[in-house]
């Protein structure tokens, strides 16, 4: 039976292990955490529809159970070699594992939002980060700012870490808009007397019904939209904030006080995503995420033969896509393993 | 008070806090359209009195939200009430009443 | 507010500072505005610490203020500094201090220019060459006169006679700390602690006893910005930026303001007058202004100098109520025999 090694035990590599053993590999799921389900485990709900984060794990779960996939939980990969067509791959508890594919699903982690150092995060009482913010929501605790205070106004900041040569971070993450969106509504609900304001560059709403819960935070929520960009944050003595932004469509600067701001932070390559890359000798593009080796053509590939990849270790995606990309890329692997006629297509690519 | 040959400049950064926002709150209740506007500017695009003057409706609806309403009357003068804007609006905001409650709201509280 | 926080970030921004050996440049304008601030920086260094600082008698005004002010093309103003840096290496130095803020954000610029464009500096050391026949070295190091106080900051803490104490209550006194615009906003790397919460003043302050305010205009300009106050049209520009700090800083019943730049103490310091003045405002207690120090004037109180030697009695604003606190002695009659005299 042939072996396929699954690095990152989040929604992509638990969905990849799933289809790739149901599709009768020996597979063996590695995870460095002590339980699977990734960042999804600290998200309450999802946009658009705000199904629960849980309902998702559960059913990822599922499909590691029904199909009896190998799971290796703390465990981290140190090392590989090739052996032939065959990869020799080093654990941290000193096992060895035999591969003949092996599936990167090693995602992202969020943007380090210290890096901004003039949104204040790390050094201002009340600037705390969305990922803070779900994990807030998760608890269930009433919803008070970190100094104690039930907040009159809350301030989203969107593009944290993306589109910003600055930080080096020139890409969009492509899901903090309409997270942003989604938490506003969300905060509505619990606190209805609440002003919500998001300053934004442009918002993108690509997905479906993404616009649709745009304009619902709009006309039933009335959350606030103000296009322009941070300059800085700063604290008043009573510990709430003014946020300086450039209200662009009135074209005047503008100041206004929130006693909670809330920085969107991006998608980053994870760390964990850097490491494999480095391990197995994967090429890297621009912002930093693994190199596919066609965008169009080949997104599972990579220059490594073997060696492929699926959800945001490539990429910023929404949990829809990352699911498609997971089973998509499990389909590659097969084809790879099997020698598929249509295989020879891949390697004639032109990049 | 003496005279230096100069006076101190006005801010012109809108303090958001002390912005006088019953214009705005008067309007969102009694037209809650204004709500989804998004700002797109095909309403100043089409309008019969945006290609003679310079008035923009677009404009007037963002500048009220954030209390900038100096001169408001007189631009909402120039408004011919044809009603082409609301024609073209891509999310259905009622853009003619809007005029009309900004000018209720200014004789509430401005006159 | 999180000090935690601010220190990590400080961590990020630490510079390498000359511990000796320095060849410094003087200021155009300080000498007028705060006559007694480099005097003191040339006391503290040669007397209290024994460092060897020289000065070149032909050094000259970097153009700083002109290239600024748009009257003095980036060339000549390279060509300029170039000749300073001729200086310092014919005097057999390494480590440059510019008095100056915008001296120094000039340098740093100059010096970054020809590490990413060397064609450009070869032009500029052909020009110098060609105009005065001059050669110079790159200098080692780069380091403005308020790096080199806050490197020997716990030196002077050591030999301090007065501390930024209320000698009445015992508490800290508070402080703003205001750093010139050129300093570390066009090249955070090269200013202590960076651009947005730069440690340069505030290492001095908490060194000495004093209390950081962190208030929300702390970043933005005190209004100097060459061109706008040149002209008295603008005036009313340079003085709103001030009055823009003032508003904000209220609150927190700052004691005193110090400062990093020659142009900043000026306009904290006469636009507060000017503002009571014109609209009979003052932002300190009981009527009276907030004093505003340059560091070497701040420091300089530290070691216990007299008030009047460090040239306070030139600032407009009185600095009285803060030597009052500090329990600083000085003579009252002195003061304005010192001014008439000046005058």
């Amino acid at each position: 039976m042939k072996k396929v090694v699954v690095i990152g035990g989040g929604i992509a590599g638990m969905e990849g292990s799933t289809y790739l053993k149901s599709m009768g590999y020996d597979v063996t799921l590695i995870e460095k955490n002590s339980q699977l389900g990734g960042h999804l485990l600290k998200w309450e709900k999802l946009f658009p529809t705000m199904r629960l984060g849980k309902d998702v794990v559960n059913f990822l779960n599922d499909g590691i159970k029904i199909s009896d996939v190998n799971v290796l939980l703390n465990t981290e990969v140190v090392k590989a070699e090739k052996n032939g067509n065959e990869y020799i791959i080093e654990l941290n508890n000193g096992q060895k594992l035999n591969a003949d594919a092996v599936l990167v699903a090693t995602g992202y982690d969020t943007f380090n939002a210290s890096q901004k150092e003039e949104y204040g995060y790390g050094v201002y009482d009340n600037v705390i980060t969305s990922a803070e913010l779900e994990e807030l929501f998760t608890s269930g605790k009433t919803l008070t700012t970190p100094s104690g205070k039930v907040p009159k106004r809350i301030g989203f900041v969107h593009c944290v870490g993306s589109r910003d040569e600055k930080v080096g971070n020139i890409y969009c993450s492509k899901v903090c808009c309409v997270t942003a969106v989604k938490q506003s509504i969300e905060i509505k609900e619990k606190l209805p007397d609440v002003e919500v304001y998001c300053f934004y560059m442009d918002l993108r709403m690509f997905g479906m019904h993404f616009e649709a819960l745009y304009r619902e935070a709009q006309e039933k929520w009335g959350i606030n939209f103000i296009r322009g960009r941070l300059s800085e944050a700063c604290e008043n003595i009573d510990h709430s904030l003014v946020v300086k932004v450039e209200d662009t469509l009135a074209g005047k600067p503008l100041k206004m006080n929130v006693d909670l701001l809330v920085l969107m932070v991006g998608i980053v390559p994870s760390q964990g995503t850097k490491d494999i890359g480095r391990i197995f000798g994967l090429e890297f593009g621009v912002n930093g995420f693994l190199k596919s080796l066609d965008q169009h053509m080949a997104n599972s590939n990579s220059n490594v033969p073997g060696i492929f990849y699926a959800g945001t270790c490539v990429a910023p995606r929404p949990i829809n896509n990352t699911f498609v990309d997971a089973r998509s890329a499990a389909v590659m692997v097969a084809s790879y393993l099997e020698n598929y006629k249509v295989e020879g297509r891949i390697n004639t690519i032109n990049n | 008070m003496v005279d230096f040959g100069f006076s101190i400049n006005k801010d012109r950064q809108i303090d958001f806090d002390n912005a006088d926002r019953r214009i705005i709150e008067y309007v969102a209740k009694e037209e809650s359209t204004i709500a989804i506007c998004l700002i797109c500017g095909a309403c100043t695009a089409t309008c019969s009195a945006g290609n003679f003057t310079d008035f923009n409706i677009r404009k007037i609806t963002n500048m009220i939200r954030v209390g900038e309403i100096e001169n408001l009357k007189e631009e909402i003068k120039k408004c011919m009430l044809c009603g082409k804007c609301q024609l073209v609006c891509p999310r259905g905001v009622n853009t003619r009443n809007i005029i009309l409650k900004i000018n209720e709201a200014i004789k509430i509280f401005h006159e | 507010m999180k000090l935690e926080g601010k220190k990590a970030i400080w961590k990020d921004y630490q510079k390498e500072i000359a511990d000796d050996k320095y060849f410094y440049v003087r200021s155009c304008v300080r000498q007028n505005f705060f006559p007694g601030s480099e005097t003191a920086f040339l006391k503290i260094l040669r007397d209290e610490l024994k460092k060897d600082v020289y000065e070149h008698p032909c050094h000259t005004t970097c153009t700083g203020i002109g290239y600024h002010g748009d009257v003095v093309p980036f060339d000549t103003a390279m060509t300029v500094v170039a000749r300073q840096f001729a200086l310092m290496t014919e005097s057999g130095y390494e480590n440059l201090v510019p008095s100056c803020i915008t001296s120094f954000g000039l340098y740093t610029e100059i010096l970054e220019t020809w590490h990413h464009f060397p064609e450009t500096e070869n032009k500029i050391r052909e020009y110098l060459k060609k105009a005065t026949g001059r050669e110079f070295k790159i200098p080692k190091n780069l380091a403005h006169a308020s790096d080199v106080i806050f490197k020997f900051r716990k030196e002077i803490a050591a030999k301090a006679k007065h501390k930024l104490i209320n000698k009445n209550t015992g508490e800290s006194l508070k402080v703003v700390e205001h750093i010139g615009c050129h300093y570390s906003k066009m090249f955070p790397s090269k200013g202590v602690g960076g651009a947005e919460y730069p440690y340069v003043l505030t290492g001095m302050i908490e060194e000495w006893g004093g209390e950081i305010i962190d208030y929300p205009e702390r970043r933005h300009c005190c209004g100097f910005g060459f061109r706008q106050y040149l002209v008295q049209a603008n005036r009313g520009y340079s003085i709103a930026c001030s009055k823009k700090k003032f508003d904000s800083m209220e609150p927190y019943k700052p004691d005193m303001i110090i400062t990093n730049c020659p142009g900043c103490p000026m306009f904290l310091d006469r636009w507060q007058y000017t503002i009571k003045e014109m609209e009979g405002k003052t932002y300190g207690q009981n009527g009276e202004g907030i004093p505003v120090f340059t560091y070497e004037e701040v420091a300089g109180l530290v070691l216990g100098y007299d008030p009047w030697d460090l040239g306070l009695q030139m600032h407009q604003t009185d600095c009285e109520p803060v030597l009052d606190k500090m329990g600083v002695g000085y003579d009252k009659s002195k003061k304005r025999e010192l001014i008439i005299n000046n005058e």
